[in-house]
C-alpha cells in the first residue's frame, strides 16, 4: 500500500532532522524567553476574569500615570486561567511577570523554584507603605513555602458562606439561623423553590473543575465528616461520609438548584443570583461585594449566614487569589510595583471611592474592617466574611487529621488533575447521568493512586 | 499532464508496464540527475517547509509519549517508559473519548451527509431565488467555529433565555428544557451538524451538476421515472461525491475542538479525543501520558486518512 | 505519463452546464414549485440562528435576555459598544489585528510556496509526483493536537511564544497542503501547447511562471487564498496554547465568553458576528470556488 511506505519514508526522514535539529539546538538552548511587550517599562499579568480583576483592569491607568509601569492584562474564565497558569509556571515561559494563582498552588510552584519570593526582591524590601503586617497572619502565612519564605500577595481573601434573598425568606417566612445546618438550608431551598416566578430554591456549583463544584462540595463533605484522603494518605472518596455528603449536595441541586446546574460554575451562580433566578447561594464571600455594587439588581435585598454545617463548627473554605511573580521574569521590581498597588490599601480606597465600597477587594486587610466608609456600605457582609475567614481552619478543617493544609482542596499539584476527573463525573449525577456511587467507585480508584504516590514518602 | 487525450486505463497499463522494463536507476542515477533536481526545485521548498513544521513535532510527541514527564515534578523527568501506553490503554475515562469520537463523527458526517444529500437535490431544481437560499445555506459554514459554539450555547440552548426555550414559551409549552445538560452530546452533534450541512450541501450540489447530460436524457428519453434515474444514474454517479464528503468531513471532525472547548468544557461525556489529550496536557500537565494520547489519535485519524486518501486518488484517476 | 489524471476541462464544463439545464427540464413545474418551497424552509431554518445572532447583537442586553425572545425590541449599538470595550478597557483591536495579520501574511507565503510547488508537480511533473501529493495530504490529517505540545516546547527555547510570526508560519504549514492541491488542479487545466510555446520562446521558469501561469489561474488564486484566509482566521487550538499576552487572535479572545459574565447576551453575539465578519465577506466572494477548495481542488 502506498499510504504506508509514505508514512514510513516521512518518519525516517523526520526522525534524521530532529537528531540534526536537537543536536544544533543544544548549544542555543537557554537563551530567548522574557516577555517582549511593550518595552521595559511594562509587565504582563495573567489573571482570572472575577469581577474584581475586571475592576483592577479599569482602574489600572490609575497605576500607569502613577508609576509610569504599563500593565499588560490577559483575563480568562477561571479554568482556562488555571491551564495557563500551569503550563506558563511549569515551563518558566516567560510569558507572564504577575498571575493570579493562590493558597493552592503557591506553596508547591514556590517548592519547584517557579516563583519568586517577595523576601528576595529589592522593591519589596524597600517598599514603606504596604505594611505586611496589616495582612490576615492566616493569608500570609498560607502564601509561605515549605522554606518560610513568602511567596505571594492575596489581592482578596476569602471563606464561603450562605447569600439569601432576605426579601424572598420573609414573604414566605422562612428564617436562616446565623449559622443554618444544612438540612435546614434544604428545607428552606425546597419552601423558597417558586417563590417568586422562575426563581429557584438555591445555587450551587455543578462546573466541572476542582476550583468549581468541588471547592463548595469538599466543605459540604468535610462537615460531613468525610475526607479525601486520612493522615496516612488513604483514600476516603467512596467512604459512606463522602458518600452522604455528596448525595444530599447533588439531591439538593437536582431538586431545588438553579437552571443548568451541571454547567453552572461561580459566574453563572452570580448571574443567576444577581437576576432574581434564585433565592439562597453557598459560596464565596467575595461574591457578597458583586451582589451588594451599585449597579447590583439585588442590593440591600441580600442577607449573609455562616457556612451551612453538619458536623463541625464551621466550614467555610480559606481562599485567596493571590499574585505571584514568576521566577523567569526580570521584572520583579516593577512587578512587586504593580502588586504593591493592587492589594494596597489605597486601592481598596479609589475602589471605594469610585465603584462603590461594597466592591472593593476585601478579605485580606485587617484595616479593611475598621474602616468606617467600609462598615457603613459594607456591614451587611463584611462582618460575615470577617466572622467566616476568621473561623475557617485550614488545618483542621474536618473531623480527622489530614495529610496536608487545606479546608476546599488537598494541597499536592496532583489533585488539579483528581479533582477535575471527579468533578466531571459529580457533574453527570447533577444532569442526571451517572449515580453518585459510580461516581464515587470511580473517583476512589483515582484517589487511590494519587494516594500510592504518597505514602512511601 | 501533457495529453490530455489518452484514456486513464491506458496510460496505466503504459505506465505499469514500463515499470516493469526499465532497469532500476543506479543510486547516483537517481540522486545525480541534474535535470531531475531542475524539475524538483520548485517542489522543494513547499515540502522541506511542510516536513519541518508538520513532521518534527509529532516525531518528539513520539519521543516524549515514552518519556515519564510530568510538568508539576520537574524532578522526575525520564525517558524510557511504557508506561503511558499501558495507561492509555487501561484509562476507562479515555475508552469513553474514544467512543465518543467515534459517535460524534459518525453521527455528525452520516447525519450532514443524508441533509446535504436532500437539500442539494432541491437546489439543484429551478425555483424562484434559488441563488439567494444558496446563499442562506452557505452561511453557517462561514461563521468563526468558536463563535458559533458562542452563539449556540449562549443564545439558542441557554436553559433560561435561549431561544429554544424562548420558542417553547411563544408556542405556549410548559417545558423549559436544559439542553446541554439534559442531551449534552446531542448538543454538541446538532451545532456540529448545523456547522457540517452546508459543506456536504457544497459537495453534493457540484457532484449532481456534474452528472454526464448525455445519459440524463437518454434515460429521459427512455421514459425512465423519476426514481429509476435517481437510484440507477445519479446515486452511482454521487457515490465518489458521497465518498469524498464524509471522508473530508470525517478528517474535519474528528479534531473537532472548538465547540467541545466552549460548550461543555468536556463534561458531561462530551470529551473527544482532541479535547481529553488537551486536558492531560493543561490540566493534569503529564505531557508523556498526553503525547501517548496524541499518538493514538495520531493513529486513529491515519486509519480515516487511509481510506480518504484512496478515494480521493479515484476520484482524481476517474474524473 | 500521468496525463490520464488530467480531465479535459472545457469539455467537462460545457457538459455539467448542458446537464444541469437538462437536470432541470426533467424535473416538472409543480414539481420545482414544492422544492422551492422546502427549499426556501430549510434555508431559512438553517440561517436562521445567524440571523438571530446579529438581530441579538442589536438589541439592549435586557431585550436580549427575555424568555420569549423579543424579536422586535428597538436595535441599537450598545452591543457593540461593549464589544469594542466601552465599559471593561479592554479594546479587541489588538486581536483582530494579529488574525488579520496572521491570516493575510500566512496566505500570501503559502499562495508564495504552493505555486512552484504546483508546477512541479503539474506542468513539469517530476517523478513520482503523486507521492508527494499524498505526503502534502497526509499532514493535514495529523491532528493539531497532538504536535501541540512540541511546538509550546520549540517556541519556548526560540523565544517564539506569544510571537504572531510563529503563529503564522504555523498557519503557512496548516495551509500549504490545501493550496498545494488547488493550485495543482489550477495547473493541471491549463493547455500544455501554451508551455510548449514559452518553451520554444526560450523563456525560463520564472518567465513561464510569470507571464504564462499567474494570469490564467489568477482566479484560482483569488480562491486559493480565500480558502487559506478562512482557515487561518478560525483556528483556536494553536493560538490559544502558542500565544497569551500580544499576539492573542480573534478566536482566542472569543474564549472569555465561555463563562457568562451577568448579562451579556448581546455582547457575546456582536463579538461572533464581528469576529465571523471577515469570513462570511471572503466566503460569499468565492462562494463559487469554495466548494473546489473545500475538497482540495478534488471537485470542480
Amino acid at each position: 500500500m502506498r499510504w504506508n511506505r509514505k508514512v514510513a519514508a516521512a518518519a525516517g526522514l523526520s526522525a534524521v532532522l530532529v537528531a540534526t535539529t536537537a543536536c544544533a539546538g543544544a548549544g542555543g538552548a537557554g537563551g530567548g524567553g522574557g516577555g517582549e511587550g511593550g518595552g521595559d517599562n511594562s509587565i504582563n499579568v495573567l489573571m482570572v476574569n472575577n469581577p474584581q480583576m475586571l475592576a483592577l483592569q479599569k482602574h489600572a491607568g490609575e497605576f500607569t500615570k502613577e508609576s509610569g509601569i504599563t500593565v499588560n492584562f490577559t483575563v480568562k474564565p477561571e479554568n482556562e486561567m488555571r491551564n495557563q497558569a500551569a503550563q506558563e509556571f511549569a515551563n518558566q515561559s516567560g510569558q507572564f511577570d504577575v498571575a493570579t494563582l493562590s493558597n493552592f498552588e503557591i506553596p508547591f510552584y514556590s517548592k519547584n523554584n517557579w516563583l519568586w519570593s517577595m523576601d528576595d526582591i529589592q522593591a519589596y524590601k524597600d517598599d514603606k507603605e504596604f505594611n505586611q503586617a496589616d495582612i490576615f497572619p492566616a493569608m500570609t502565612e498560607s502564601l509561605k513555602g515549605p522554606d518560610g519564605k513568602l511567596y505571594g500577595e492575596p489581592f482578596y481573601g476569602e471563606s464561603s458562606f450562605l447569600m439569601y434573598r432576605k426579601d424572598v425568606a420573609d414573604k414566605a417566612g422562612v428564617t436562616i439561623k446565623d449559622k443554618p445546618t444544612w438540612d435546614e438550608v434544604a428545607a428552606a431551598a425546597a419552601k423558597l423553590d417558586g417563590a417568586e416566578s422562575g426563581m429557584k430554591g438555591i445555587c450551587l456549583r455543578g462546573l466541572p473543575g476542582w476550583g468549581e463544584v468541588f471547592a463548595p462540595l469538599t466543605t459540604v463533605v468535610n462537615t460531613f465528616g468525610g475526607t479525601w484522603f486520612e493522615k496516612d494518605w488513604t483514600a476516603k472518596v467512596n467512604a459512606p461520609e463522602f458518600k452522604e455528603a455528596t448525595t444530599f449536595y447533588t439531591d439538593l441541586v437536582k431538586a431545588h438548584g438553579e437552571a443548568g446546574a451541571a454547567q453552572a460554575g461561580f459566574a453563572e451562580c452570580l448571574t443567576a443570583t444577581t437576576q432574581s433566578k434564585v433565592a439562597m447561594w453557598y459560596d464565596a464571600t467575595s461574591a457578597a461585594g458583586s451582589l451588594e455594587a451599585p449597579d447590583s439588581p439585588v442590593r440591600g435585598k441580600m442577607a449573609y449566614a455562616q457556612a451551612p454545617v453538619k458536623l463541625t463548627d464551621a466550614s467555610g473554605w480559606l481562599y485567596t487569589w493571590a499574585w505571584a511573580i514568576e521566577k523567569k521574569s526580570q521584572k520583579q521590581d516593577n512587578a512587586w510595583k504593580f502588586i504593591s498597588w493592587a492589594s494596597s490599601q489605597k486601592y481598596e480606597e479609589l475602589v471605594g471611592a469610585q465603584d462603590g465600597w461594597a466592591t472593593v477587594p476585601a478579605g485580606k486587610r485587617i484595616s479593611t474592617y475598621e474602616n468606617p466608609e467600609y462598615k457603613k456600605e459594607a456591614g451587611a457582609f463584611g462582618e460575615a466574611t470577617l466572622k467566616a475567614i476568621a473561623e475557617a481552619d485550614p488545618v483542621n478543617p474536618g473531623v480527622q487529621p489530614r495529610p496536608t493544609i487545606g479546608i476546599q482542596f488537598v494541597d499536592i499539584p496532583e489533585f488539579t488533575d483528581l479533582g477535575t476527573k471527579v468533578s466531571q463525573d459529580i457533574s453527570a449525577v447533577i444532569a442526571g447521568k451517572k449515580t453518585v456511587d459510580e461516581a464515587l467507585n470511580n473517583g476512589q480508584k483515582l484517589a487511590e493512586a494519587v494516594g500510592e504516590k504518597y505514602k512511601g514518602q | 499532464m501533457a495529453t490530455t487525450t489518452a484514456t486513464p486505463l491506458d496510460t496505466k497499463a503504459e505506465a505499469k508496464a514500463a515499470k516493469k522494463k526499465e532497469p532500476k536507476p543506479s543510486f547516483n542515477e537517481r540522486w545525480l540527475d541534474k535535470k531531475g533536481w531542475i524539475r524538483r526545485f520548485p517542489l522543494l521548498p513547499a515540502l522541506v517547509f511542510t516536513i519541518i513544521l508538520t513532521q518534527i513535532p509529532f516525531v518528539a510527541t513520539i519521543i516524549i509519549s515514552f518519556m515519564n514527564w510530568e510538568a508539576q515534578n520537574p524532578t522526575e523527568i525520564a525517558f524510557g517508559t511504557l508506561d503511558n501506553y499501558v495507561q492509555v490503554f487501561t484509562d476507562p475515562a479515555l475508552r469513553s473519548s474514544v467512543f465518543f469520537t467515534i459517535v460524534l463523527t459518525v453521527t455528525v458526517v452520516l447525519v450532514s451527509l443524508a441533509l446535504g444529500l436532500g437539500i442539494s437535490l432541491l437546489l439543484n431544481r429551478k425555483f424562484f431565488g434559488r441563488g439567494a437560499v444558496r446563499t442562506m445555506m452557505i452561511t453557517p459554514f462561514l461563521i468563526v467555529p468558536v463563535a458559533a459554539a458562542l452563539l449556540w450555547k449562549h443564545a439558542i440552548y441557554n436553559p433560561v433565555y435561549g431561544l429554544l426555550n424562548g420558542l417553547l414559551t411563544l408556542v405556549g409549552a410548559e417545558a423549559q428544557p436544559d439542553w446541554i445538560t439534559e442531551f449534552p452530546r446531542l448538543a454538541i452533534e446538532v451545532q456540529l451538524i448545523w456547522y457540517w450541512t452546508p459543506f456536504m450541501t457544497l459537495i453534493l450540489l457540484a457532484g449532481l451538476q456534474s452528472r454526464p447530460g448525455d445519459i440524463l436524457e437518454a434515460a429521459n428519453v427512455d421514459g425512465a421515472s423519476a426514481w429509476q434515474t435517481f437510484r440507477f444514474i445519479t446515486m452511482p454517479h454521487m457515490r465518489r461525491y458521497l465518498e469524498l464528503g464524509g471522508l473530508l468531513g470525517s478528517i474535519y471532525v474528528i479534531q473537532t475542538f472548538d465547540t467541545v472547548f466552549v460548550m461543555t468544557a468536556g463534561s458531561l461525556g462530551t470529551a473527544n479525543l482532541p479535547f481529553t489529550v488537551y486536558e492531560t496536557l493543561y490540566s493534569a500537565q503529564n505531557y508523556g501520558l498526553a503525547s501517548a494520547q496524541g499518538v493514538v489519535v495520531v493513529i486513529f485519524s491515519i486509519a480515516i486518512a487511509t481510506f480518504l486518501l484512496r478515494t480521493v486518488s479515484t476520484l482524481f484517476e476517474e474524473s | 505519463m500521468t496525463s490520464a489524471l488530467a480531465p479535459a476541462p472545457s469539455k467537462l464544463a460545457a457538459e455539467r452546464k448542458k446537464s444541469s439545464e437538462r437536470g432541470r427540464r426533467l424535473g416538472s413545474r409543480g414539481g420545482n414549485i414544492a422544492a422551492g418551497i422546502a427549499a426556501w424552509a430549510i434555508g431559512i431554518l438553517f440561517v436562521f440562528p445567524v440571523f438571530f445572532m446579529v438581530l441579538t447583537s442589536l438589541h439592549s442586553e435586557v431585550n436580549a435576555s427575555t424568555n420569549p425572545p423579543s424579536f422586535f425590541a428597538p436595535l441599537t449599538l450598545d452591543g457593540y459598544r461593549e464589544f469594542f470595550g466601552a465599559s471593561s478597557g479592554a479594546s479587541p483591536w489588538p486581536p483582530l489585528i494579529n488574525s488579520a495579520t496572521a491570516s493575510i501574511i500566512s496566505t500570501i507565503l503559502v499562495i508564495l510556496l504552493a505555486i512552484p510547488a504546483a508546477y512541479a508537480l503539474s506542468v513539469k511533473p517530476i517523478k513520482k509526483w503523486t507521492d508527494a501529493m499524498f505526503f502534502f495530504l497526509s499532514t493535514k490529517m495529523l491532528p493539531a493536537v497532538a504536535g501541540l505540545l512540541p511546538l509550546y516546547i520549540i517556541a519556548r527555547y526560540l523565544g517564539l511564544l506569544d510571537n504572531i510570526n510563529y503563529l503564522l508560519i504555523l498557519y503557512t504549514a496548516m495551509n500549504l497542503p490545501i493550496a498545494v492541491w488547488m493550485m495543482r488542479s489550477f495547473l493541471a487545466d491549463i493547455p500544455v501547447e501554451l508551455f510548449e510555446a514559452a518553451a520554444i520562446d526560450g523563456a525560463g521558469l520564472i518567465r513561464t511562471l510569470r507571464s504564462i501561469i499567474v494570469p490564467i489561474i489568477s482566479p484560482g488564486i483569488a480562491a486559493t487564498a480565500l480558502i487559506c484566509f478562512i482557515f487561518a482566521w478560525n483556528e483556536l487550538l494553536l493560538a490559544n496554547t502558542l500565544t497569551s499576552v500580544i499576539a492573542g487572535t480573534a478566536p482566542v479572545f472569543l474564549t472569555s465568553f465561555v463563562t457568562s459574565q451577568g448579562l451579556f447576551l448581546a455582547k457575546v453575539c456582536a463579538a461572533a458576528t464581528i469576529v465571523s465578519l471577515p469570513v462570511i465577506i471572503a466566503g460569499f466572494a468565492a462562494q463559487d470556488k469554495l466548494v473546489q477548495g473545500l475538497s482540495l481542488g478534488a471537485v470542480k
